[in-house]
């Protein structure tokens, strides 16, 4: 009788709410179109107002290696090698660190250490970037000029990427900044994919004899590989589009230079510097917005090619893993 | 029996929430509609005449100063956004604001653009070469030529790279200049005070070439920082660098700063007196405010206590008002020509209704205005019209 109770208050729950659940279809619907939409008008904008740029380099406008707004001749060259060089430090940093955090926090940590330390993780990774950016002003920037990076040119001077004056303010101090960035994401979401490792897993390779290396390395990381990859990834999202940190780093030099320790310039620090500058129809902003789609196509690829890893890996993780 | 109680237990909490919905919403109602009233009678009720104008960063405080003084003696709000030399001049242009600043003078296109736009400068810049030595104070001695060869920096044959160079050296006897890289740190932003400190450049030596002259050039050597502030910021913190900044940061910071050789072979310190001395030397050289302003400069101004590197900052208007369509008026119009007025002028104890803006300049670290300069612009302010009528004789 109760249960009878509760069933019909149900459906008659269900049958009052009969509009609301096809206005609730047509909410949600439109909302999702909505998102898919905004997307192509962002894109469809952004190429009207880069339309005069377009026009004037063409293609070149990709190769080109100056950006020089008393000429009017602009090139994206300095700003998306910038861009690859900076993101790609920062997962050379990043990414074996994170790991370690991840692997700590899931398989070694006991629970008395794990619990508030992933809970730091976590906060960490909801940090605003200009903090970062102010910390990496006022303490990495100092300690980069006067002890980082005079070491490395002691050891590594030799090697052309480590040519010229530490001054705490190039591409390297940006790589860094990024890195410490990125690193609370991809450990947070990394230790997600290991948690999600059947415990059965583990259980099965040490009962084989193996050690707990051995079965993190075998059972746990080979299992969870496409969880990291994917948590790689996001980090690398959000290097390539970091903007404020990166700014007060990056030393903001709009050449090309072989050397980390050189000044450069993102395609973010680039728009985030010169925004404001000119008239509606100016053809700096214009090239500022063709940037801009440079950058949207480079995140997109990024994900792209990350939703084929992740699949591939997965399809033959779950051949190895059986 | 139980099921009576069962269902009051299951409504009980549903009704309660329900109730508490209600609540919420109508209190978000109410706040709605107690906000928008009163914007709304704030919006209508509000007869005081505003001024918009847009424009320079460089003279941003001291014109927000004039605002909040000015509305308390005559009641008419002045509202100046500062968005850039640049963008003042397009919004200036498309009509949109009534009054328009800029650091940088209307050059011939944008004058074709705006026809009847006046220059009336309405206060002084000076731009110094800031610098960071550890143990060496205010007061090195630097030319024109060891500058510009400094912000060429490896890029030139002859580059200066070191601060112990011996052009350096041969100018400041008796200075222990350290064997340090020189860091430069120039503006990453378009920026008027970038301007003056590349044509500068330009003018004590054409090994740096006009295509290095501009609001935001491409830049040989250096680091890039955001705004007058972060490049003081900047040089503070890095030992060994130079760059330019505005003088009312570097005061602000007390940040050492070189003095530079002006045309009459002085080094001099960048100051309030001798940028005053700078445009007092070059006012009789000024055009009237309808003239062409694009080549006026009072950079290397003649003068034994001149500091080279001065500006003067703008604002422009229309000559004749109407230009700026319906939103104009003849109470606005006559608003907007008495601020000018009262803006570029010195105190006068009398009226200070009418006169009174250039006294607030040196509280904020602004040169003001000299007598000649005044005066060009009052003749300047009386050619201005609204519908053929002059507003102010």
């Amino acid at each position: 009788m109760q249960i009878s109770e509760v069933v019909r208050g149900r459906f008659r729950n269900i049958r009052r709410g009969a509009l609301g659940d096809t206005l609730f279809q047509w909410l949600t619907s439109l909302v999702a179109i909505g998102v898919v939409a905004l997307l192509g008008v962002i894109a469809v904008v952004l190429l009207i107002a880069a339309s005069a740029s377009i026009q004037t380099f063409g293609p070149s406008f990709l190769t080109g290696m100056t950006w020089d707004s008393v000429a009017d001749v602009y090139g994206a060259v300095p700003f998306v090698s910038g861009t690859l060089v900076t993101s790609a430090l920062a997962l050379l940093i990043g990414v074996p660190i994170s790991l370690g955090v991840a692997i700590f926090l899931s398989e070694l940590a006991p629970a008395k250490v794990r619990v508030p330390l992933t809970y730091v993780v976590e906060l960490l990774a909801a940090v605003p970037s200009v903090v970062y950016g102010l910390w990496g002003i006022f303490v990495l920037a100092p300690a980069m000029a006067n002890v980082i990076e005079p070491g490395l040119q002691g050891v590594l001077g030799f090697l052309p990427i480590f040519q010229g004056t530490p001054r705490g303010a190039d591409k390297f101090a940006a790589g860094v900044i990024l890195a410490i960035m990125i690193i609370p994401t991809i450990s947070a979401v990394s230790r997600e994919a290991l948690r999600a490792v059947p415990q059965s897993q583990r259980e099965a390779a040490l009962s084989l004899g193996a050690t707990r290396w051995e079965s993190t390395r075998l059972a746990v990381l080979r299992y969870a590989r496409a969880g990291i990859f994917g948590a790689i990834v996001l980090g690398l999202g959000r290097a390539v589009g970091e903007t404020m940190a990166v700014t007060m780093m990056i030393g903001n030099w709009n050449g090309v230079s072989l050397s980390l320790l050189d000044p450069g310039q993102t395609i973010a620090s680039l728009i985030a510097n010169n925004f404001g500058e000119g008239g509606p129809v100016s053809l700096q902003k214009s090239a500022l917005i063709e940037l801009g789609l440079v950058l949207m196509l480079m995140s997109l690829v990024i994900n792209v090619f990350a939703r084929l890893m992740v699949s591939r890996v997965l399809r033959r993780g779950e051949g190895g893993a059986e | 029996m139980s099921t009576g109680a069962e269902e009051m237990a299951a409504r009980r909490p549903r009704r309660s929430r329900r109730g508490v919905l209600w609540i919420a919403v109508g209190a978000i109602v109410v706040a709605a509609v107690i906000l928008g009233a009163g914007a709304l009678s704030g919006w209508f009720s509000s007869s005081a005449i505003t001024l918009v104008g847009a424009g320079a960063t460089f003279p941003d405080p001291l014109i927000r100063k004039w605002s909040s003084a000015y509305v308390t003696v005559t009641g008419v709000r002045v509202n100046y956004q500062a968005v850039g030399s640049g963008a003042g001049i397009s919004q200036i242009t498309a009509k949109t604001v009534d009054f328009a600043g800029s650091d940088a003078p209307l050059s011939a296109t944008e004058r074709a653009a705006a026809p009847g736009l006046l220059h009336i400068p309405e206060t002084l810049g000076a731009v110094t070469a800031a610098y960071n030595l550890p143990g060496i104070p205010s007061g090195l001695n630097l030319t024109g030529d060891i500058l510009v060869y400094m912000f060429l920096g490896s890029t030139s044959p002859s580059g200066i790279t070191m601060w112990n160079d011996p052009s350096i050296a041969a100018v400041n006897p008796g200075v222990s200049l350290p064997a340090q890289a020189i860091s430069v740190v120039h503006r990453s932003d378009g920026s008027g005070t970038t301007f003056v400190w590349t044509s500068y450049l330009h003018l004590a030596n054409s090994a740096w070439n006009t295509s290095l002259v501009g609001k935001n050039p491409a830049w040989p050597v250096g680091i890039g920082a955001q705004g007058n502030a972060g490049v003081a910021g900047k040089i503070l913190q890095t030992p060994y660098s130079i760059g330019y900044v505005e003088l009312a940061y570097t005061v602000q910071n007390s940040m050492t700063v070189a003095k530079i050789e002006n045309p009459a072979g002085n080094f001099v310190l960048p100051s309030l007196a001798s940028t005053a001395s700078a445009a007092a030397a070059a006012a009789p050289t000024l055009p009237t405010s309808d003239g062409d302003w694009s080549g006026v400069s009072i950079l290397m101004a003649p003068g034994a206590g001149s500091y080279p590197v001065s500006s003067l900052t703008y604002l422009l208007v229309y000559k004749e008002l109407n230009a700026i369509g319906p939103s104009m008026t003849q109470a606005r119009a006559k608003a907007l020509v008495d601020f000018i007025w009262w803006a570029v002028s010195a105190q006068c104890p009398t009226a200070p209704a009418t006169c009174d803006g250039q006294s607030y300049s040196t509280a904020l670290v602004y040169v003001p205005l000299p007598q000649s300069v005044v005066t060009l612009d009052e003749q300047g302010l009386r050619n201005v019209t609204f519908n053929g009528q002059t507003l102010r004789t």
